[in-house]
């Protein structure tokens, strides 16, 4: 599938969708209601069969909280960048994507133990590197008291 | 007979009617006891500490190393200055370790060599000890160094050396039968069960060249459970490096660590001396048929000097055993023993019985 | 009373609990794998990482981009050139720089070496998981000539950080032709050695073939890339399908699997070996002539964006994805390791085998701690 049909054929699952055409990638932005359906939809659909969850990247936009997905299929070849975010930098909570990709629970993990991201109903969620009393480092308001100058 | 220019018998003699003369035959007894006690410690170590050195310069050798070689010519020092080391090491006491069988349990292992040992003919009239049950006898008492093990792998309190004490509980025990069966083919060759007697009748050819086909499977099944016996490469799931970190002697330290350490090697070399007493001649002469002169040459060669050969001849394939070969798994090592080895070793029994009563050997 | 007992005691206390690290031999590093055990049987194993997090994306985010190059040889340090030149791609394509076809073939040379090394050090250490010792000395002799060949060229063994936005660092030394081929010569004859060592044994066909099989699906699935998704059959070299460097113009053959054991994930890195070895003989005689790197500005810039660069690193997929606000330093870094990512079978491959056999899958996967933790 080329990149113009893919994005046609994304708008053609949900009109109320925001797609562009990035550099490298088609790139999608998804309320985080609809990103769990969307995601399953993406990979059992026969015209995208995105089977490969490449990268789950949590990003901290200043106000804002948001994901980045990065979907592979092995038989088309192609990649698709789901964006979704959030304003609610208390309790940030997405659908997990889990239960779709196996792959994505040790990347959402990874999520929430560096940017405090919480995932609805992730089998097994926990800090992953870091324990449980430090803070979130990868927030751009996290402030290290520890930190050497010189 | 030329070999009886190294008979030790008259030697022995001589020393217990002197010291019979001089005292009470209480302490004839007592005097002898502690000098064959003296003797043996002082052989102990320097095997043990020549075996350390030979295992590093085999293992050197397959693995394209040089081994060491700092201290002293060929690093032959090498050896001392671990031991020295292993000697002022901190005895680290464990936390919740049963402290007597923790203490108690290299002495065990320790003490089953020493018992092994002075039942081992090293030279006509040289032996500590000669049973008439002395393959029986042998069997009996090395199976009871598992017992050792068992008890350090218990009391360590940690979980590894439980695993890695269960591990060659199990494995120790299946291999006692093969060592067993594979030793009683060659009783029933030998008719005798005296290590003397056995050595003896090896005068005319070693067994493993008298005893037809059964008598070299019996060899090659010894060496392969004996290799299992003394917890070693490829058979070393006790220790498991890679799984268990060290098994059963995971929580030892200092000169404690160095008795099991010791202990396996000592064992390695029993295995290996009795292969080479029942099957390679003992401490006999290699003969060819009618070569007169030949053999008169061999004779001059002393019986200690072929024993001692003999032995490290086996504990050199031994070794390369190990350092080639991966590690099996814990159900493979079960598999090997109960559904091969031990079927074909009561075959061979068989056979060998068989052979004996048509008379069909040499 | 009897029932109550029964009660008490459920499956899950009789269940016998040990670390396997955070130092243990045949971790590789410092990780702790909690394993519940029956008899010698696994029933669960959870990984316990985070041990060597150094925040390397955090650290990014504070770094112009020449610097980020040279955290990246600390991730996965046995493929530490191809790391770099992931960024340095990732870097060239945001600012749409032409690079020297000089330059393109000496990252392939350089990255196909590194990744000869790695394998060799996987065969090596996991000859030596496995209770065979005498692997791990001929693999790191082998070893040896490679990390000679960077360290004449580029004065690092390990940590090369060879690569740098719009070329390499410097010109490849003038024994480098010469040093390569003596090595391809000398690897051609000991790799069949290496076979009869351990390929071929009886004890290690035992031990791996069967062992923590991975069909098709759920390679996929876990996102398992490299040679161990491949030995499931999971065609997934990026350096076949997105081609980068100099790789459109060599001829190599995906080494690829169907039945994902243990043996096979083995296999499949044996073999690479050998196809890294082709792809060097069809390069080293074929350097072009030209700069070694062209001269980017001193202070590099992203333009606003994202921006994604998928390498193929000895073990597996590796993604840098940086967000730049069109400042000096990115907004956000973001590695996908191929080691976090297989991590999250290993539960799933163990279970029901063996604990001598969590050994042979968890080496057969290969594993770089610090790429995990990062």
């Amino acid at each position: 599938m080329d990149k113009i049909p893919l994005a046609e054929f994304i708008k053609s699952l949900d009109s109320d969708l925001e797609i562009k055409e990035g550099k490298q990638f088609t790139e999608v932005t998804v309320p985080p209601s609809k990103l769990h359906s969307l995601a399953s939809q993406l990979r059992e659909n026969d015209e995208t069969l995105f089977d490969f969850l490449d990268c789950i990247t949590g990003v901290d936009y200043g106000h804002d909280l948001g994901v980045i997905y990065h979907l592979y299929s092995t038989k088309f070849r192609h990649t698709v960048v789901l964006r979704t975010r959030t304003a609610d930098r208390e309790h940030p909570q997405f659908d997990s994507v889990s239960d779709i990709w196996e792959a994505a629970n040790l990347h959402e993990r990874e999520a929430f133990d560096l940017l405090g991201i919480k995932f609805a109903s992730h089998p097994d969620l926990r800090r992953l590197f870091l324990n449980s009393s430090w803070g979130f480092p990868l927030r751009k308001d996290y402030v290290d008291n520890d930190i050497i100058t010189w | 007979m030329p070999f009886d220019i190294y008979d030790f018998t008259s030697f022995t003699k001589w020393i217990d009617t002197s010291l019979e003369n001089a005292m009470s035959p209480f302490w004839t007894t007592v005097t002898e006891m502690a000098i064959a006690g003296v003797l043996f410690i002082l052989f102990y170590a320097v095997v043990g500490l020549f075996l350390v050195y030979a295992e590093r310069k085999v293992c050197a050798f397959v693995q394209n190393r040089l081994g060491p070689n700092r201290l002293g010519p060929y690093g032959i020092f090498q050896t001392i200055a671990d031991l020295i080391k292993l000697l002022f090491k901190e005895l680290i006491p464990i936390k919740n370790a049963d402290r007597f069988l923790f203490n108690l349990a290299p002495y065990i292992v320790i003490i089953v060599n020493f018992m092994v040992l002075g039942a081992i003919p090293y030279a006509k009239g040289l032996h500590a000890i000669d049973f008439n049950i002395g393959i029986f006898y042998i069997i009996a008492v090395s199976s009871m160094s598992v017992i050792g093990v068992l008890l350090a792998g218990w009391s360590s309190n940690n979980k590894y050396s439980l695993i890695g004490a269960m591990r060659s509980g199990a494995q120790i025990v299946s291999y006692e039968l093969s060592v067993g069966l594979s030793l009683i083919t060659m009783v029933i060759f030998a008719g005798s069960m005296q290590l003397s007697v056995i050595v003896e009748a090896q005068r005319t050819g070693w067994f493993i060249f008298k005893g037809h086909i059964p008598a070299f499977i019996a060899f090659v099944i010894y060496i392969i459970a004996g290799t299992a016996e003394t917890n070693r490469g490829p058979f070393d799931l006790a220790e498991a490096e890679s799984e268990l970190t060290a098994g059963y002697h995971t929580e030892y330290s200092g000169i404690k660590f160095a008795f099991f350490y010791l202990a396996e090697f000592i064992n390695m070399f029993i295995v290996a001396s009795i292969a080479a007493t029942i099957f390679l001649g003992g401490w006999m002469p290699f003969h060819i048929g009618t070569w007169e002169g030949f053999n008169r040459i061999m004779d001059f060669v002393p019986p200690f000097i072929w024993y001692l050969g003999k032995t490290f001849f086996v504990i050199w394939v031994i070794m390369l055993f190990k350092w080639t070969f991966p590690r099996l798994r814990i159900d493979q090592l079960l598999t090997l023993e109960w559904k091969y080895l031990l079927p074909i070793n009561l075959v061979n029994v068989l056979i060998m019985a068989f052979i004996v009563l048509m008379g069909w050997h040499f | 009373m009897e029932e109550k007992a029964k009660d008490i005691i459920t499956d899950e206390q009789q269940e016998y609990i040990i670390n396997i690290g955070p130092q243990h031999p045949s971790t590789h590093g410092v990780m702790r794998l909690v394993v519940s055990l029956k008899g010698e049987f696994v029933l669960n194993v959870e990984p316990h990482i985070g041990y060597i997090h150094r925040g390397i994306e955090k650290m990014c985010e504070s770094l112009t981009y020449p610097q980020i190059i040279h955290l990246t040889d600390r991730m996965d340090y046995l493929s530490a050139h191809i790391n770099n030149e992931a960024v340095c791609l990732a870097v060239e394509k945001a600012l749409e720089v032409d690079i020297p076809d000089r330059v393109k073939v000496i990252r392939t040379l350089m990255s196909e070496l590194t990744r000869i090394q790695s394998h060799e050090l996987f065969w090596a250490s996991y000859g030596m998981d496995l209770g065979g010792q005498t692997c791990y000395f001929y693999g790191l002799r082998d070893r040896e000539m490679v990390l000679d060949i960077f360290e004449e060229t580029t004065g690092g063994r390990m940590i090369v950080s060879y690569n740098c936005p719009g070329g390499v660092m410097y010109d490849l030394h003038p024994n480098f032709r010469k040093r390569v081929k003596e090595f391809i010569k000398h690897f051609r004859k000991v790799l069949p050695e290496y076979d009869d060592i351990l390929t071929n044994n009886v004890i290690f066909h035992g031990r791996t073939v069967g062992i923590g099989p991975l069909p098709l699906k759920e390679a996929i699935a876990y996102g398992i890339t490299g040679p161990s998704g491949r030995a499931s059959g999971f065609s997934c070299d990026v350096r076949k399908h997105e081609p980068y460097s100099a790789y459109d113009r060599v001829k190599f053959n995906e080494v690829l699997f169907t039945e994902g054991d243990s043996y096979h994930r083995y296999l499949a890195r044996v073999e690479e070996m050998r196809e890294s070895m082709d792809i060097i003989e069809q390069l080293i005689d074929n350097i072009p002539e030209g700069p070694y790197a062209v001269k980017m500005k001193p202070v590099i810039k992203l333009p606003e964006g994202e921006y994604y660069q998928r390498v193929e690193t000895a073990r597996g997929e590796l993604g840098v994805f940086i967000i730049s606000d069109g400042n000096k330093l990115p907004y956000r870094v973001k590695f996908r390791t191929p080691n976090f990512a297989n991590l999250s079978v290993l539960n799933h491959l163990v279970k029901g085998f063996k604990i001598a056999d969590l050994i042979a899958i968890f080496g057969s996967l290969d594993f770089v701690i610090p790429d995990i933790d990062r």
